[in-house]
């Protein structure tokens, strides 16, 4: 039939490109999963196939490296991160919606202003500040600068906003005090938006670079992203197939952990950017 | 209320729940500003210390010269500033950031918008192209950085290798000025598009079929219907996307630092890489303060872009 | 243009959507398609604008099959439930999307657009973005953006669902006229009923997959083929009465109401059907065969809910307002106009003033 004909022909240019554009993508992970398993003596010499596959690059980074140890330190902090950006975001926007107050709005416009401030550039003061409270080289030095954030108050103030005026009228007339109605009817109302903030404030965590870079020096507090950053400058003599494992090992928990809050990353994500 | 107060008791009693009711109407919201101390306090603490203070002081250091603990010393007014907007190396890592910046956000939202179209269409496999795509997102920067590493390796890369088999010249992509700056674009490119494609993929699926509907009923194409309906549709979030791939381009660092360290001959020294070298390697921190404001000053016009954009922003629901 | 539907199936994989539908609609009839929710009456509409593929039958537009045109050259033109009307462009704007799209001259276009507007009264409206109109506007402009091509077929999908009950009043008349005055042959997808009745030449009603009946409005709400079709129109909603039935010349229900037959029916189980304003009320008997259970006052008329002392609940209309209270006792009795359905739920007998009325159709329906 004619139709099905078309249909054909326009699903080839479909794949060609959807194929394409798979490599694209896939080529660096697939590479990079591949050559871990690679002796690193024969990636030197540009090999890109062996018979010797092994774990060993993996044992080796493990027992070699603080991976391990990265990775956990990257887990507190990004946890902690987390946990308190909800708490405090949450409690703010609820500020911003279900209270009144003078200057409210304002203030609310104060703090969004500050999204336009990136914070790299305001790190050098940030480091003197950190380093006069004492907190260089901890875990609270990655944790307490971000214990809030400007666009989580925001995100959620907007998830808040939608809530149905009646429920509010309808807890003022059950008598619930502020604290009894932001824990049982706005926190779980707004469970989605919570989820996004979670994992994008997760991830915000977890890809810090440049200020653990400054503010770490030791292996039992360096995040994920600068330990591989040591392991890179330390191994100079490019051994490759540790390094290469050493990535997988970071990555491979993030891939799974997307894989299956996808659903809920992306609902929250057009949340934010849609409505 | 005088009035009232006056009165006896046993007048009182007599009082008429309405004129009671305008006597002292309830308020319902009148504890509402010592809850706000609770709810908002935390929040504006840590705002205060790590992000109003800073901003003020940054902008204060800026006009000074600073001692290697970063103290200031000498006030020298507009001098900082002076210096940089004349001195040609800021000037060509100002160059250089405008560059990486609007390749990456071309590159991204082109290729973005182009995967998210592909994979909208019912196709067999389609969940699995959906997967992969947003793959990257799950790519923190380190990880990004040591893979593209390898694939532009000189001796041991991917690409140089299918150079020699395919005898194209061999490229020593980070260590020539103009290849340096592409593979961190590549680079950069590669890492954006796992988000890119999620954000443009759920909004295509939020776009009501009857739009796409009324325009088969006219005849419009595949390709027309994705220009003339598609693409005006959308537009807000493209707007959207763009401010945010250009704002996190422009505070790019860790790419940089891993990559290729603002070589070389500093083709890549980025803006943000410059504040770090020039702060903490060189202890210029007054300089880099105003490094940090005129950064600063750049990403606040593009998020004050972006925020009236939204506001115009159609919404077709 | 007539439009014609011969054994019309839908199915995704195995499952069954829409099963045999045909039809035959007229050049310049009002064709209405009515059914609940999830009937697949969307369904059908897309097929004919060929918006989806149509998995098995035949369809004509103008005696042309047409199962393999695109939409573009069937020569229709649709409105949307939504309206689809294109935010980033005006009205006048998306009144000519259509015409732009067929490449027409741009005088032409100007032209087209003019009339269409002129025709839905929005000429001063041409420049406005569709966030700026309200409700019914909306609603005028995608009429407007139907008009502006030439084609004779127009497709509607619930259009007047997303407006408030006045406006929707207002709109049934607007779009009956446009219709007349235009010539078009129209198909209109509802789901409510009253549209239907008072829009419509005639209507077809789809329900589990299937046509339960095609024909005028008075045909649909006079001689339902089956209960479902009984039960859909008419508000109140018609009684449906459980009786167990003697052969005899009469279906009673208790000794005072009762409904003469005019022919002789086997013995069984039926129900009779009987429309709420063909129940008569006495409240001044000293025998009674119901209470009162509610009351409700429309203004034309009011609608009573009461209880028969057999046990089923009824529903009675009366001209008048009247000042009973809950639970007071009447003594309720039929007038001769109703309909005998039997087990499978079909219609065996139409009575109408004490007579049989319209046997040849259920003949028909049952062959069909």
């Amino acid at each position: 039939m004619m139709e099905n004909q078309v249909a054909k022909q326009n699903h080839f240019w479909q794949y060609l490109i959807l194929i394409l554009l798979t490599i694209f993508i896939l080529i660096p992970f697939v590479l990079g999963f591949w050559t871990s398993f690679l002796p690193t003596a024969e990636i030197s010499k540009g090999a890109l196939w062996s018979s010797h596959l092994s774990f060993d690059n993996y044992r080796a980074a493990i027992t070699q490296t603080p991976i391990l140890r990265y990775l956990f330190n990257s887990l507190v902090i990004s946890v902690l991160t987390m946990l308190a950006q909800l708490v405090f975001c949450s409690m703010s926007a609820y500020a911003f919606v279900f209270l009144k107050f003078k200057g409210r709005d304002l203030l609310f416009y104060v703090v969004l202003a500050t999204m336009m401030l990136p914070f790299e550039a305001e790190v050098i003061p940030n480091f003197a500040t950190v380093r006069s409270l004492n907190l260089l080289n901890h875990y609270a030095v990655m944790v307490v600068p971000f214990l809030t954030s400007a666009f989580g108050i925001f995100m959620l103030r907007q998830a808040f906003l939608q809530l149905p005026e009646e429920l509010k009228e309808a807890a003022d007339v059950e008598g619930l005090s502020h604290w009894q109605f932001y824990g049982r009817v706005v926190l779980p109302y707004a469970k989605i938006s919570l989820l996004t903030l979670a994992a994008y404030s997760f991830l915000a965590s977890w890809n810090q670079y440049l200020w653990p870079m400054l503010t770490t020096f030791s292996d039992d507090f360096r995040p994920v992203q600068d330990g591989l950053r040591q392991l890179q400058s330390q191994e100079s003599f490019n051994n490759w197939g540790m390094i290469q494992a050493s990535a997988a090992i970071v990555v491979i928990p993030t891939l799974i952990v997307l894989f299956f809050g996808q659903h809920y990353f992306k609902s929250g994500l057009n949340e934010g950017a849609v409505k | 209320m005088e009035q009232i107060k006056s009165n006896n008791s046993n007048k009182l009693k007599q009082i008429s729940p309405a004129s009671k009711f305008l006597a002292k109407s309830y308020d319902v919201n009148a504890r509402d500003k010592y809850y706000a101390l609770w709810f908002l306090g935390p929040s504006l603490l840590v705002l205060a210390i790590f992000v109003f203070y800073p901003m003020l002081k940054t902008l204060y250091l800026s006009f000074f010269l600073t001692n290697n603990l970063g103290q200031p010393t000498v006030f020298v007014g507009w001098q900082n500033y002076l210096s940089l907007l004349t001195s040609s190396s800021y000037l060509a890592s100002l160059q250089a950031t405008l560059i990486y910046v609007f390749a990456v956000s071309l590159l991204t939202l082109g290729l973005g918008l182009l995967l998210a179209q592909t994979a909208s269409f019912q196709v067999k496999g389609s969940a699995f192209f959906r997967t992969v795509f947003s793959g990257t997102m799950g790519v923190s920067v380190s990880v990004a950085a040591i893979f593209w590493l390898f694939m532009f390796n000189p001796s041991v890369g991917l690409l140089d290798q299918l150079a020699t088999i395919l005898h194209l010249p061999v490229i020593n992509w980070l260590t020539q000025p103009g290849w340096a700056m592409t593979a961190v674009v590549i680079s950069t490119v590669w890492m954006n598009l796992g988000f890119t494609f999620l954000i443009f993929f759920g909004t295509l699926q939020s776009v009501p079929i009857t739009f796409y509907e009324a325009a088969q009923i006219e005849g419009l194409s595949k390709t027309r219907q994705f220009f003339k309906v598609t693409l005006p549709l959308i537009s807000p979030t493209i707007f959207f996307v763009s401010i945010i791939t250009l704002i996190e381009a422009f505070k790019s660092f860790g790419l940089i630092d891993l990559m290729t360290a603002g070589g070389p001959n500093n083709a890549t020294n980025l803006l943000v890489y410059r504040i770090y070298q020039d702060a903490f390697l060189s202890g210029n921190y007054g300089l880099a303060s105003t490094e940090s404001v005129i950064l600063a000053v750049i990403i606040a016009f593009f998020t004050f872009l972006q925020f009236k954009i939204l506001e115009k922003r159609v919404t077709y629901k | 243009m007539s439009i014609e539907l011969q054994k019309i199936t839908k199915s995704y994989d195995t499952n069954l959507v829409l099963e045999d539908v045909s039809v035959r609609i007229a050049t310049g009839e009002f064709f209405a398609i009515v059914g609940p929710s999830g009937c697949g009456k969307s369904t059908l509409l897309r097929m004919i604008a060929g918006l989806i593929p149509i998995s098995a039958g035949i369809l004509k537009i103008d005696e042309q099959v047409v199962n393999q045109l695109p939409p573009q050259d069937r020569k229709l033109t649709m409105v949307f439930q939504n309206y689809a009307l294109f935010p980033f462009l005006n009205v006048a704007e998306n009144v000519a999307f259509g015409l732009k799209a067929r490449r027409l001259a741009k005088d032409e276009v100007a032209q087209r657009v003019k009339q269409a507007l002129e025709l839905v009264n929005l000429s001063d409206f041409a420049e406005r973005k569709p966030r700026e109109l309200s409700g019914g506007q909306r609603q005028r402009v995608a009429l407007a953006r139907a008009i502006a091509s030439d084609a004779k077929i127009c497709l509607m999908d619930e259009p007047l669902s997303n407006l408030d009950a006045q406006l929707r009043g207002k709109m049934r008349s607007e779009i009956r006229e446009l219709q007349q005055q235009l010539g078009l042959t129209l198909i209109y997808v509802t789901h409510d009923q009253v549209e239907a009745m008072t829009m419509a030449d005639r209507i077809m009603v789809l329900h589990d997959q299937h046509v339960q009946q095609i024909g005028s409005p008075a045909q649909i709400y006079q001689q339902p083929q089956n209960t479902f079709v009984a039960n859909f129109f008419g508000t109140p909603q018609i009684n449906l009465l459980t009786v167990q039935h003697a052969v005899s010349d009469q279906l009673a229900l208790d000794s005072f109401l009762k409904f003469e037959l005019p022919t002789k029916l086997t013995a069984g189980t039926y129900q009779v059907g009987i429309r709420p304003g063909d129940l008569l009320v006495d409240f001044n008997q000293s025998q009674t065969n119901a209470a009162v259970r509610n009351l409700e006052y429309l203004g034309n008329q009011s609608v009573i809910h009461a209880k028969l002392d057999h046990g089923e609940e009824i529903r009675i209309t009366v001209a008048n307002h009247l000042a009973v209270g809950i639970n007071q006792r009447l003594l309720v009795t039929a007038k001769p106009n109703f309909i005998v359905f039997d087990q499978q739920q079909r219609a065996v007998l139409f009575v109408r003033g004490g007579k049989q009325d319209g046997t040849d159709q259920i003949q028909q329906f049952q062959q069909a």
